[in-house]
């Protein structure tokens, strides 16, 4: 079985060539390229982990090969799912067929408050549900039909947006005619965005086009009356890309407003469209999940000199860092509320560590999550004197990898668009003490033995983000890893037989 | 009864493939053979001669009406037009919008799951001139239709739709069954028309079925919603109709796997045939007349 190989070799480079043998010559040359172990550099060590490694070696962003299990998702998921999905004052529609939104309903635990069907939307699901007769004759005539009906049921929706599936790039209809028109005769926000799921390699594409949309969509249109009457002020700031999974963007929240900074929107993690439209109005953009947000920020400092700049709010470490950088961007009153934020928390994480880390310590983890996560959340894991022995990224570019060489040591394994079975393999033979990945590999991982959180998802539970939530990290990881049924996994009648006296 | 026998009609748009299919359906039904026209152009105008009006009842149109094609039976949608042939229209969106392939697919399964093609002894397809995407590559997909005809002339952009057409023809010959039945000349008194014609096909390796040649008559026809055949039987051009007609028939089972030739080759073809000038003979032409302009 497969704790055979526990305690076994791990030699990575070899266990890599070991693993692609399975794979016909094409694939295996094209595999390759994504996989490896991180190596020695001459950049300078990161001020905050004190690590250099090489990770940005293996290939990213490439199509996958056909015939694997790629755990990637569409352009669809990327701007369906991700971007545009959690804000909640407007209704998003699924255009197109009904299989897309039925199977991206409520996918993602991005928390909200608001009464839903009233004033927040996110957890209902709602599409253009295509026939056959929309496919022939187009389907601009029941997209307006549905607007129609969104304002009628709808009332308090601030908005719409219009997320394509696959069919309606193919037949060509124009979304954007009709967005156009509804507004006109709605008043109301409408946002057309072209995600068909071909587009591109992998839900990042999706990030790309949903983060174009809204420069188009919202940033190009005349001020709305919300944001001309908002009042700036000098500590006013973005989050952008928190997704508040499981209430990550509030416990991110608590932090930057205690130490005197004023949050006038969140992207778009219980997002309202208003705070949408008055981000241009910030001081400072900070960014989390760099893959999925990066190019709005680009283009809001482009457009209106808004810095940017990225932090991680996973772990003490890293919160610490965070903060002290993000005060650098203001003036000394907020630096000093930084260090007494600090030292606000230091007997909570004191009181993490003492618990947690004694249990947690040496143990080994391997990563496999989507663009941001397969990094960030490294530190946190440090703090708790864990070690990653490998990690990867369903959809991250080659920035991303370059990045990851501040966060995993020389001699951790790195598999880009991991496949089903070389996830499985690589975890077989390497026998972590922990694996952090999504929900479908959490069950084959199990079955071999191995403890699992769901790192997506945070498996029902988090927030992770800040203090708060590094306290409840501690503790889940702690319940997978230290969980009294790893003791019972093998069959009393498989245990060896006691020698008889 | 024998076996059904389906045939397609392709071909440049424009070049009189309509014209051409119903003239020699109706010649045909003469021979006593029972037959099924599906139109598959959104225009919906192939089987307006036999019909004598524009079908206006088309299967996409009704079906968009009732809800789905479920909600359709086969009797709503055939109409039966001269000598009884049995006519239906697949239709489809305005131009513009939507997607009139997928219409195709779904009007051609609709007749054929509903019985339509029972009891007929020819089920005729006319397609859209160019094959743009799958949709209209539906006749000759799916063991539909065994012998395809290519209507052309001896213009450029006929031989050269020709050629494409054949080049669709031989994707699925191997995959499917289908085949090239040869091609069909519409007289259109360009060059060598004759030659050219039989030339092409000899490069695919199929037959010239017929040449048809150019006639008033056929205008005259039209004008009246009628096939040559119905205005005016016993002229000369409704006898090429006939000859057409019986020649496709003994051609049953006799199709080609086309061998469809380069871009090039083509051109070459046209060059061999002085239609097209050499890159060379143009330039010493183009000399000559800067010569005569100076001297």
């Amino acid at each position: 079985m497969a704790k055979d190989h526990a305690g076994g070799p791990e030699d990575l480079e070899n266990i890599i060539k070991e693993v692609l043998e399975a794979y016909p010559a094409k694939a295996q040359k094209k595999r390759v390229k994504h996989l490896s172990v991180a190596g020695a550099t001459e950049d300078d060590a990161d001020a905050v982990t004190g690590i250099a490694s090489k990770c940005d070696t293996v290939k990213s962003n490439i199509k996958s090969v056909p015939g694997v299990m790629t755990i990637r998702g569409c352009a669809y998921a990327g701007s369906k799912g991700v971007v545009w999905g959690p804000i909640k004052d407007m209704v998003h529609i699924s255009h197109g067929p009904v299989g897309c939104g039925h199977y991206s309903w409520s996918q993602r635990r991005n928390y909200y408050t608001g009464k839903t069907g009233v004033d927040s939307f996110v957890t209902m699901q709602f599409t253009t549900d295509f026939q056959e007769k929309d496919i022939v004759f187009g389907g601009d005539k029941k997209l307006e039909k549905t607007i129609d009906e969104i304002n009628t049921l709808f009332p308090l929706a601030n908005g719409i947006t219009i997320q394509s599936e696959c069919p309606i790039g193919l037949i060509g209809d124009d979304i954007e005619a009709v967005s156009k028109k509804k507004n006109k005769e709605i008043n109301k926000t409408i946002v057309p965005v072209r995600c068909e799921g071909f587009r591109g390699v992998s839900q990042s594409l999706g990030h790309h086009i949903a983060n174009d949309a809204v420069r188009d969509w919202i940033f190009e249109q005349p001020e709305s009356e919300n944001t001309k009457a908002f009042e700036p002020g000098p500590y006013d700031v973005n989050i952008i890309g928190d997704y508040n999974i499981g209430g990550d963007a509030w416990a991110s929240r608590i932090l930057l407003e205690e130490i005197g900074l004023n949050v006038i929107g969140c992207w778009s993690g219980d997002a309202t469209l208003a705070e949408m439209e008055r981000a241009p109005k910030a001081k400072l953009n900070l960014i989390h999940c760099y893959r999925s947000m990066n190019y709005i920020c680009r283009y809001m400092e482009e457009k209106y000199s808004i810095g940017w700049m990225e932090y991680n709010f996973f772990g003490p470490t890293q919160i610490e860092a965070s903060l002290r950088a993000i005060g650098a961007k203001f003036d000394e009153t907020i630096q000093a509320n930084v260090e007494k934020v600090i030292a606000k928390y230091r007997p909570l994480v004191d009181g993490v560590l003492a618990k947690y880390k004694p249990r947690l310590e040496g143990k080994r983890v391997m990563l496999y999550v989507g663009g941001l996560r397969p990094r960030h959340v490294v530190t946190a894991y440090d703090d708790l004197g864990m070690e990653i022995a490998g990690t990867g990224y369903e959809f991250a570019h080659n920035d991303d990898y370059k990045r990851t060489g501040h966060y995993v040591k020389e001699g951790t394994l790195i598999y880009d668009d991991v496949t089903g079975y070389e996830l499985e393999k690589f975890i077989e033979k390497i026998r972590p003490d922990l694996v952090g990945s999504g929900i479908k590999e959490k069950y084959p991982v199990q079955k071999m033995g191995i403890p699992f959180r769901q790192m997506h998802s945070w498996d029902y539970s988090g927030p992770y983000h800040g203090y708060d939530g590094f306290a409840i990290f501690a503790r889940d990881m702690d319940m997978a890893i230290n969980n009294p049924v790893w003791g019972l996994f093998d069959a009393p009648w498989e245990k060896a037989p006691i020698a008889a006296e | 009864m024998g076996k059904l026998r389906q045939i397609a009609f392709y071909g440049k748009g424009g070049i009189g493939k309509s014209t051409t299919s119903q003239n020699t359906l109706a010649a045909l039904v003469e021979m006593g053979q029972k037959i099924l026209i599906v139109g598959c152009d959104p225009k919906a105008d192939s089987t307006r001669l036999i019909l004598n009006t524009k079908l206006q009842d088309t299967v996409l149109h009704l079906a968009a009406e009732a809800g789905s094609v479920e909600d359709l039976e086969v009797e709503d949608v055939v109409k039966i037009g001269y000598k009884g042939i049995k006519c239906t229209e697949a239709g489809g969106p305005e131009p513009g919008v939507g997607c009139a392939g997928r219409g195709v697919i779904t009007a051609i399964n609709f007749l054929e799951e509903n019985g339509a093609y029972d009891d007929v002894d020819y089920v005729s397809y006319d397609v859209l001139g160019d094959v743009v995407c799958g949709g209209f590559a539906m006749p000759i997909r799916e063991n539909k239709a065994q012998e395809i005809y290519i209507v052309m002339s001896g213009e450029m952009m006929a031989l050269y739709a020709a050629n494409n057409i054949a080049k669709g023809i031989l994707k699925y010959a191997n995959s499917g069954g289908v085949r090239l039945g040869g091609l069909i000349c519409n007289e259109r008194k360009t060059d060598r028309e004759l030659e050219l014609a039989e030339a092409l096909a000899a490069k695919l390796g199929c037959k010239m079925i017929h040449f048809v040649p150019r006639n008033n008559v056929v205008q005259h026809a039209e004008l009246r919603r009628e096939t040559v055949i119905q205005y005016d039987p016993n002229c000369s051009q409704a006898q090429e109709y006939r000859e057409l007609a019986r020649k496709i028939h003994e051609n049953s089972g006799k199709g080609v796997i086309p061998t469809p030739i380069t871009m090039e080759e083509l051109e070459e073809m046209l060059m061999d045939f002085g239609i097209m000038q050499s890159e060379e003979d143009r330039e010493k032409q183009i000399a000559e007349m800067e010569a005569a302009m100076k001297a």
